[in-house]
C-alpha cells in the first residue's frame, strides 16, 4: 500500500496548542484520491496519541491540497511544552507515513 | 503610478541568516526590504532584557544586520521595514542612528510604537487558548497588540529610510508599502487580501525558496548553502510574481509556494490580520518561468474589529537531561535508564517526560517499527518549582553514568526558564500607534 509520502508533501505549522498540517499532491490527478481517503477520521486514527483534540479539514482543489487543523496537538502549547519538538515541526513526517488504499 | 513595486523578504525569524539579505539588497533591484524578526516569544524575551537595561529590548542582532545593510540600502535607494524593534523600537532607532553616524551615512529612521498594551489590558479578559482570565497567568511579562499596516503608513509618509516597529502582524509589514505607494484604502478588501497573500508568502524568507522544503530524492533543491531570499513584483491591483536573484541557490516553484501559502494558516477561507480577513481558498499559483511563480486570486472581507494581543508570562523552569546508548540492546538499556529515573523522580515531578531519541521522542511511538536504531539517547524533561529544583532532573540523568545501565555516554544537562504565551483581544480603538523620528544628516553637513 502506498504511503502519503509517495503522493504528497506536507509542511507543519503551529499556533498555540494547534498544529496545522498541509497535504499537497505532487500531481493534480492524485488530489481526488487524497480527498477521498485522507479524511479527518483517518488522520485522527493515524495520529492517535499525538493529536488529542478536534481535527478540521479544508479542501483546496485549486492548490491540489488539503489543510488539517489539529487542536490539542502540541503537549499544551509551543511555549510551555516539554517536548523536544515543541512546535511539532516534525509532525509533517508523521502524517506522510500514513498508508492509503489506492 | 508605477507598474510594479518590488518587495524583498530578508529574514524569516530573528535567528535567520545574515548574509542572504545583504545579497538580496545588493543584487535584487528592490524598492523595499522587509525583515521579519519576531516569533511569538521573541518580544517577551526582549521585554525581560529591557527590564535589566532600558537601552536594550530590540533584536540582539540589529547592529549586525544594519552595519552590513545600511550602506547598500542608501546607495540603492531601498527602504527598510522591520519589526526588529521588538520591545523597544525607539532604542532600536537610536542604535541605527548611532551606526549611521559611525559610518557617516545620512539616514532618517521612524520608530512605530503603540503595540505595548501591558498597562491597558483588562486582567479579567479571557485568554483565547483556555478561556481563563489573564490574571491566572500573572505576573505578566509583556502584552503586545498586533498592529496593522495603517500604523506604518505615517512612518512611510514621513520619508523615513528605515521603519522600525515592535509587534506588527507579519504580512502587514509588506502590505504597508503597497498601501503607501498605490494609495490602497483600508476598505479595499480584495487588494489588501492580495497584498496579504504576498506578505504571507515572503514573510518566512527562505521558506519560499526551497528552505524547509528539501527532501533528497523527491524534493531536490540545489545550492541550499547559498539559498537566495525571495522578492515579489506586485502590481497596483495586488497581483504578483515571486522570484529570487539569478544565480543564488534554492528554487521557487508552485510546490514551494503552495507549502508556504498554507503555512500556519488555521482557516484558508478566513486568514485574519489587522488589515483584512483574507480568503486564500481560490488563490492560483502558476509557473511563470524558471524560479518565477505568479500569484493571483486572493479575496478579502472586512478586517476584524478587535486586535489580537500576545501576552507573555513566566512559566517556570524546565530541567532536561540526556544520555546515549549504542549497539545491541541499546534501546533496552535506555528504557532501563528511563525506568530508574521514573522511580527516583516520578513523585517529585508529576509531568516528567521520558523518551528515547532515535525511537520515540518526536511522536511518542515509532510509526515505522521495522528498524532498530544502532544508537539512541534517553531524554528526560520536567518542570521545576525553581531553577534549583529543575536542575535535579539533569543531575539525576548524569548520575546514570555510575549508577545506571552499561555503556551510557555523552550525558548533557540543561535548565531553561520558560516564557509562556497566551492571547487575548482588545478593541481596535483602545490601541493608539505613534511615530518617533530619529535622524543623522552626516558630518559634512554638520560642519
Amino acid at each position: 500500500m502506498p504511503k502519503l509520502y509517495d503522493l504528497a508533501h506536507c509542511r507543519a505549522g503551529d499556533k498555540g496548542n494547534t498544529s496545522i498540517l498541509s497535504l499537497i499532491a505532487y500531481r493534480a490527478a492524485d488530489y481526488p484520491l487524497l480527498a477521498r481517503r485522507v479524511t479527518t477520521a483517518a488522520v485522527a486514527q493515524h495520529l492517535h496519541g499525538i493529536v488529542r483534540g478536534e481535527i478540521r479539514r479544508y479542501e483546496l482543489p485549486q492548490l491540489g491540497a488539503l489543510q488539517f487543523v489539529c487542536d490539542d496537538a502540541l503537549d499544551g502549547g509551543v511555549t510551555t511544552s516539554l517536548s523536544i519538538d515543541a512546535h511539532g515541526k516534525s509532525l509533517s513526517s508523521a502524517l506522510l507515513e500514513m498508508q492509503v488504499e489506492p | 503610478m508605477r507598474e510594479t513595486l518590488r518587495l524583498g523578504g530578508g529574514a524569516g525569524f530573528a535567528g535567520d541568516r545574515l548574509d542572504a539579505p545583504v545579497h538580496l539588497a545588493e543584487h535584487g533591484k528592490l524598492d523595499y526590504l522587509v525583515l521579519e524578526c519576531l516569533a511569538e516569544r521573541t518580544i517577551a524575551l526582549a521585554q525581560l532584557r529591557r527590564r535589566h537595561d532600558p537601552a536594550t529590548g530590540y533584536d540582539s542582532r540589529l547592529e549586525q544586520r544594519i552595519a552590513s545593510l545600511l550602506p547598500i540600502l542608501v546607495r540603492r535607494g531601498i527602504r527598510l521595514i522591520s519589526n526588529f524593534g521588538a520591545a523597544n523600537p525607539i532604542a532600536a532607532a537610536d542604535s541605527i542612528v548611532a551606526i549611521a553616524r559611525r559610518l557617516d551615512i545620512p539616514v532618517k529612521v521612524a520608530a512605530v510604537t503603540g503595540d505595548d498594551v501591558l498597562d491597558l489590558i483588562d486582567l479579567d479578559a479571557p485568554t483565547m487558548e483556555s478561556g481563563l482570565p489573564l490574571s491566572r497567568y500573572a505576573p505578566l511579562v509583556s502584552a503586545n497588540a498586533y498592529l496593522g499596516a495603517e500604523a506604518i503608513l505615517p512612518a512611510l509618509a514621513s520619508g523615513a529610510d528605515i521603519v522600525v516597529t515592535g509587534r506588527v502582524a507579519d504580512p502587514s509589514l509588506f502590505v504597508a508599502p503597497l498601501m503607501h505607494e498605490y494609495g490602497w484604502a483600508h476598505d479595499d478588501v480584495d487588494r489588501l487580501a492580495r497584498g496579504t497573500a504576498v506578505g504571507h508568502l515572503l514573510e518566512c524568507a527562505g521558506q519560499l525558496c526551497g528552505g524547509y522544503f528539501a527532501d533528497p530524492g523527491c524534493k531536490e533543491i540545489p545550492g541550499m548553502a547559498d539559498l537566495g531570499f525571495p522578492f515579489a513584483d506586485v502590481t497596483p491591483d495586488g497581483d504578483a510574481v515571486l522570484s529570487k536573484v539569478a544565480g543564488t541557490g534554492g528554487r521557487i516553484t508552485v510546490a514551494t509556494a503552495s507549502e508556504q501559502l498554507l503555512y500556519e494558516v488555521t482557516d484558508p477561507h478566513g486568514y485574519l490580520t489587522p488589515d483584512v480577513t483574507a480568503d486564500f481558498s481560490r488563490v492560483a499559483l502558476t509557473e511563470a518561468g524558471p524560479d518565477r511563480v505568479a500569484v493571483r486570486g486572493a479575496r478579502g472581507r472586512a478586517r476584524p474589529s478587535q486586535l489580537k494581543v500576545s501576552v507573555g508570562y513566566l512559566a517556570g523552569h524546565v530541567g532536561e537531561g540526556e544520555i546515549g546508548y549504542a549497539g545491541t540492546n541499546a534501546e533496552a538499556r535506555a528504557r532501563l535508564a528511563g525506568g530508574i529515573i521514573r522511580e527516583r523522580l516520578g513523585d517529585r515531578f508529576p509531568d516528567l517526560r521520558i523518551e528515547i531519541i532515535g525511537s520515540t521522542s518526536l511522536h511518542g511511538r515509532a510509526l515505522d517499527s521495522n528498524t532498530r536504531p544502532y544508537e539512541v539517547r534517553l531524554r528526560v524533561a520536567g518542570r521545576g518549582r525553581s531553577r534549583a529544583d529543575a536542575a535535579i532532573i539533569g543531575d539525576e540523568v548524569e548520575a546514570l553514568y555510575t549508577n545506571g545501565p552499561a555503556g551510557g555516554g555523552g550525558a548533557r544537562k540543561y535548565v531553561n526558564e520558560q516564557i509562556g504565551i497566551v492571547s487575548t483581544l482588545v478593541d481596535r480603538a483602545r490601541v493608539e500607534s505613534a511615530v518617533t523620528l530619529r535622524q543623522w544628516s552626516s558630518h559634512a553637513k554638520a560642519v
